[in-house]
């Protein structure tokens, strides 16, 4: 039987305000344990909270940016459970009136685009972290984390296939990036998903049984638990047994999943309305002065990359997927004309050289118009494009201008035709074999004694004028 | 006449005059403490040399005139539920009983910016959840007028100390009637203000939407006082109310004519003691001799007020009490064998038997299948008692009536029987849930010797209203000078 996979995620992202949620402590990531916290965040007899209102408007920032509808009386909930990371014994959340409903972003798969709707945006506090020292075999635990703002972005159950999923995510990251809201590293969990998924047989209507997956740390993760956890439904239902609804720990290194709780053991969290907090309230002016400072979208940009810049829809989706890459981009691009030739530079060595040196799209270390100046010494035919790959690197590595580097080191494109034939004659000469291969008509030996030049003359010759002494030399 | 006998007023008039020092007067109160709390059980630990240290520091301050404060001077002890940095603040709880804040309750902030001297802090009942001071991990507190009798609560050893001269005054909390009900079995003055005009910041909450924290006084006057003291608009609460506050002192005024004074119905039937009836009787005879107008009305939700008021401050609390769980905060078993197991042994060794009733009961109604039975229907019942507040209120200026259906009872004597002791606070709750201003004044005493006190009520910031009915009926009666103990009681020691 063929199966269809149904799709769900809870995304939780860590808001990048400058204080936490409830007090006045830094969010900063990292800093020695207990420094990031006080009576308040962690909870100390006798303390009340107070909300930060830049939580909310980060949230209706999210909001309107995925299309949500914005309401505007919400109140904060109190979620109770006991856990050694919470130190209050329950998580300040929103329950039945969350700031943000009815929302969707557009993704694209395979030219096709698809709308997934978002059933909900809420505001609510982070928890704090466990360590756990084997050593000593003791549990330690850090309350820096606890109180930082974070937004749970559920989505519809829209999602067919792990490919749309990370469309998703792609496409929701760019988004809060754009908007400033979120850092979204996920590997300091500052953007984390939770996959419930469940398979049906195609044709069905009715929603399979769905599970919960958490520990999921990267997109490569989310990937390979959607496929473990799809194989792993299908073999159930075929094999006649049921699929039970539970929350699943990811175990991304062994490649297999863990049922934490089952349905039956799911906690009552005994939701109640916070009462140290009052309702929030989103006049009318308020969302239209957040609506009025939101930046040009991701959706938007990638348009206007097509229509204005004249890009495929591959180099503006891979462009405007980064808002600092989009920024370097337009920055390289303000007052040169050959728009799809740096384009190239970018997605290509660009990001390669970030890749292999494992540098983040931030820290690009030279200036965007160096790209431009290298284009424009290409264009010109100042350099070849051999010897361009060699620059784009030095000026990558040494952060110097592409112009400068081609003057000292003296990489210009050697086209004195005189000097060319004094090159060329040599050539010939301490290559006879291949001379008379190619007048035996072998095409292959003219393309090695190209080569020959080229390196005689360490890759500067200019390609066309050494094409055509060549030819002339040998025909003579 | 001793020193710790005085009012505010009265002392500030002394200070002022330079006729005593502060800490002649804090000398004066901790003898007193050493002498006779062994006998109350009023305080749950007494700042004997840092409170003399601090009355000396005040008093420099007073001699180069630099304090032009009513309380300059004053020795104030503190419920121990509200936050006293580097003073241990226990809620009468085993699991608190090492808990040192490492910060001050706003409400204790400002009693030190106007210069008051912390003497102590007094015994409660557990979490404050009780009426007689009995639920403390630590003590009981004997009610000065008889000390086979309990003080009322959860403010107990609040009202005792005032009652008992062991303090000039004393800052309680109040959120079912834990301010006002001892006050009346003690024979003081004792106010729950409008819910977010005293900030909660720092106290340590029992049900969030309920608590407020108030005075407990000897007189009116003083009432008046520490109200100006510690009410006002604070960041840090955001429940707290920020308007232009007055000055309550201002409202000390000797007239009621024309005042409409409203005596709901219920609370004059069933289960009312015929003695304490007749003095809140004799009350509004009173008033209507100083030109009050007084009629009798229905408060039909008076029945379902307790229940209201029980389900939703259980509710509350066992959310504000899950924190208690051996690992952060709270008593920590010693012997577990898992992360579940020192939960529920911290607990279980941890609370005492009327929290831990209180948690389940929250615990239960908040439960997924009972929400909408209990907790919501709860809410809503609060909101018709709010309704039905406000209908009263366009008739009348303020609700009069009992604070208590009996006068102080016998240690014991409703210990094994909660649901009794919870019908005991029908008079109080209800200004709880509907977030309003409620004052308590002697008005007499039973054949027993034992005082009773006249509760007001009146709408949201009608505190000046209550200020001035309760200091008209005090200057026009002497039970608030018949309730004032003198001289050294004859305990049995």
């Amino acid at each position: 039987m063929e199966y269809e996979v149904v799709i769900g995620l809870e995304v939780h992202a860590e808001l990048s305000t400058k204080s936490k949620i409830y007090c006045s402590c830094t969010t900063e990531f990292g800093g020695e344990p207990n420094t990031h916290a006080c009576p308040i965040c962690i909870g100390m007899p006798g303390v009340l909270p107070v909300l930060n209102k830049k939580v909310v408007e980060y949230a209706v920032r999210t909001g309107l940016a995925t299309n949500c509808h914005i309401a505007q009386f919400s109140k904060q909930d109190r979620k109770n459970y006991f856990y050694p990371d919470l130190p209050k014994a329950f998580q300040t959340s929103q329950y039945d009136i969350p700031i943000c409903s009815s929302g969707h972003i557009d993704i694209e798969v395979e030219g096709r685009t698809k709308r997934i709707g978002i059933t909900r945006i809420h505001i609510e506090e982070d928890a704090g972290k466990l360590i756990h020292d084997d050593q000593q075999s003791a549990s330690l635990i850090d309350f820096n984390r606890c109180g930082v703002p974070l937004i749970e972005i559920v989505s519809e159950p829209d999602m067919r296939s792990a490919q749309e999923v990370i469309a998703y995510l792609e496409s929701l990251k760019a988004i809060l990036e754009y908007i400033d809201v979120c850092n979204c590293k996920m590997q300091e969990g500052s953007l984390r998903a939770d996959v419930n998924l469940s398979v049906r047989p195609i044709g069905q209507k009715e929603f399979g049984t769905r599970t919960e997956m958490k520990n999921l740390n990267s997109f490569k993760a989310i990937v390979r638990a959607i496929e473990g956890e799809t194989k792993r439904q299908i073999e159930a239902i075929e094999g006649g047994a049921d699929v039970l609804q539970e929350t699943r720990r990811w175990d991304d290194v062994k490649g297999i999943s863990y049922s934490m709780r089952s349905k039956e053991e799911a906690h009552d969290y005994r939701f109640f309305p916070e009462p140290d907090l009052m309702p929030i309230v989103i006049d009318d002016k308020w969302k239209q002065e957040i609506e009025e400072s939101l930046p040009e979208l991701p959706e938007v940009r990638k348009k206007r990359y097509i229509s204005e810049f004249g890009l495929p829809n591959y180099d503006a989706s891979i462009l405007t997927g980064s808002k600092v890459l989009a920024d370097f981009f337009e920055e390289a691009v303000k007052k040169f004309e050959n728009k799809k030739a740096v384009a190239n530079w970018i997605m290509g060595d660009l990001l390669r050289l970030l890749k292999e040196k494992e540098m983040e799209v931030e820290k690009i270390p030279f200036p965007a118009e160096y790209i431009s100046k290298l284009v424009m010494l290409i264009d010109k035919g100042t350099i070849s494009g051999t010897i361009a790959k060699k620059v784009f690197e030095k000026m990558f590595d040494q952060n110097r201008d592409p112009e400068i580097i081609v003057k000292e080191e003296g990489l210009e494109v050697l086209s004195d035709e005189n000097t060319l034939v004094v090159v060329v004659k040599k050539v010939l000469q301490s290559n006879s074999p291949s001379v008379e291969d190619y007048r035996k008509g072998k095409q292959r030996a003219f393309g090695f004694l190209v080569g020959q030049v080229m390196k005689e003359t360490k890759g500067k010759a200019n390609p066309k004028i050494v094409n055509r002494i060549l030819k002339e030399e040998l025909e003579k | 006449m001793e020193l710790c006998e005085l009012t505010i007023h009265e002392m500030n008039e002394f200070i002022k005059h330079k006729k005593v020092s502060a800490v002649e007067i804090t000398k004066s109160f901790l003898r007193r403490i050493e002498k006779i709390d062994f006998t109350i059980g009023s305080y749950l630990s007494v700042l004997g040399e840092d409170a003399v240290k601090r009355a000396v520091e005040v008093q420099k301050r007073i001699d180069k005139g630099e304090v032009n404060s009513y309380l300059s001077g004053i020795p104030v002890a503190i419920k121990d539920n509200i936050c006293t940095e580097g003073i241990k603040t226990t809620c009468a709880s085993k699991m608190l009983q090492n808990f040192v804040p490492p910060y001050n309750a706003t409400v204790i902030k400002k009693l030190l910016e106007e210069d008051a001297v912390i003497i102590g802090k007094l015994n409660m009942d557990e979490f404050a959840m009780g009426s007689s001071t009995e639920n403390s991990y630590f003590k009981l507190t004997k009610n000065p007028w008889d000390i086979d009798r309990v003080p009322g609560g959860s403010s107990g050893g609040a009202a005792a100390a005032v009652a008992a001269n062991l303090t000039a005054f004393a800052i309680g909390s109040d959120t079912g009637g834990s301010i006002r009900q001892p006050a009346s079995f003690c024979g003081v003055v004792g106010m729950k203000p409008t819910y977010g005009v005293v900030s909660r910041f720092g106290l340590i909450a029992f049900a969030s939407s309920l608590d407020q924290i108030g005075p407990l006084t000897k007189d009116v006057t003083d009432c008046a006082i520490v109200l100006n003291s510690i009410t006002g608009y604070d960041p840090m609460d955001s429940t707290s109310l920020n308007f232009k506050y007055p000055d309550y002192t201002k409202a000390l005024v000797n007239d009621v004519k024309g005042l409409k004074v409203g005596i709901p119905k219920e609370y004059m039937g069933n289960g009312l003691d015929s003695e304490v009836k007749t003095a809140v009787l004799e009350a509004v005879k009173v008033l209507k001799q100083l030109g009050a107008q007084c009629e009798e009305f229905s408060f039909s939700l008076t029945e379902h007020a307790i229940a209201a008021y029980y389900i939703i401050s259980s509710a509350e609390g066992s959310s504000n009490l899950a924190r208690y769980d051996g690992v952060k905060y709270g008593y920590r078993a010693e012997k577990f064998s898992d992360l579940l197991d020192l939960y529920k042994k911290s607990r279980s060794e941890g609370f005492g038997t009327e929290a831990k009733r209180r948690i389940l009961l929250g615990t239960y109604v908040l439960s997924s299948g009972y929400y909408d039975e209990y907790y919501k229907k709860a809410l809503q019942v609060r909101t018709l008692i709010k309704n039905e507040f406000d209908e009263a209120f366009e008739k009348y200026d303020v609700v009069l009536g009992p604070a208590a259906p009996t006068t102080a009872y016998k240690f014991g004597e409703n210990a094994d029987n909660p649901l009794g002791m919870y019908l005991g606070d029908i008079y109080t709750v209800s200004a709880n849930l509907a977030g309003l201003p409620g004052l308590v004044v002697p008005c007499g005493f039973d054949s027993k010797g034992l005082p009773i006190g006249l509760q007001l009520v009146s709408k949201p910031f009608g505190e000046s209203t209550l200020l001035k009915v309760g200091f008209s009926f005090e200057q026009n009666t002497d039970h608030n000078k018949k309730a004032r103990i003198r001289g050294e009681l004859e305990y049995g020691i």
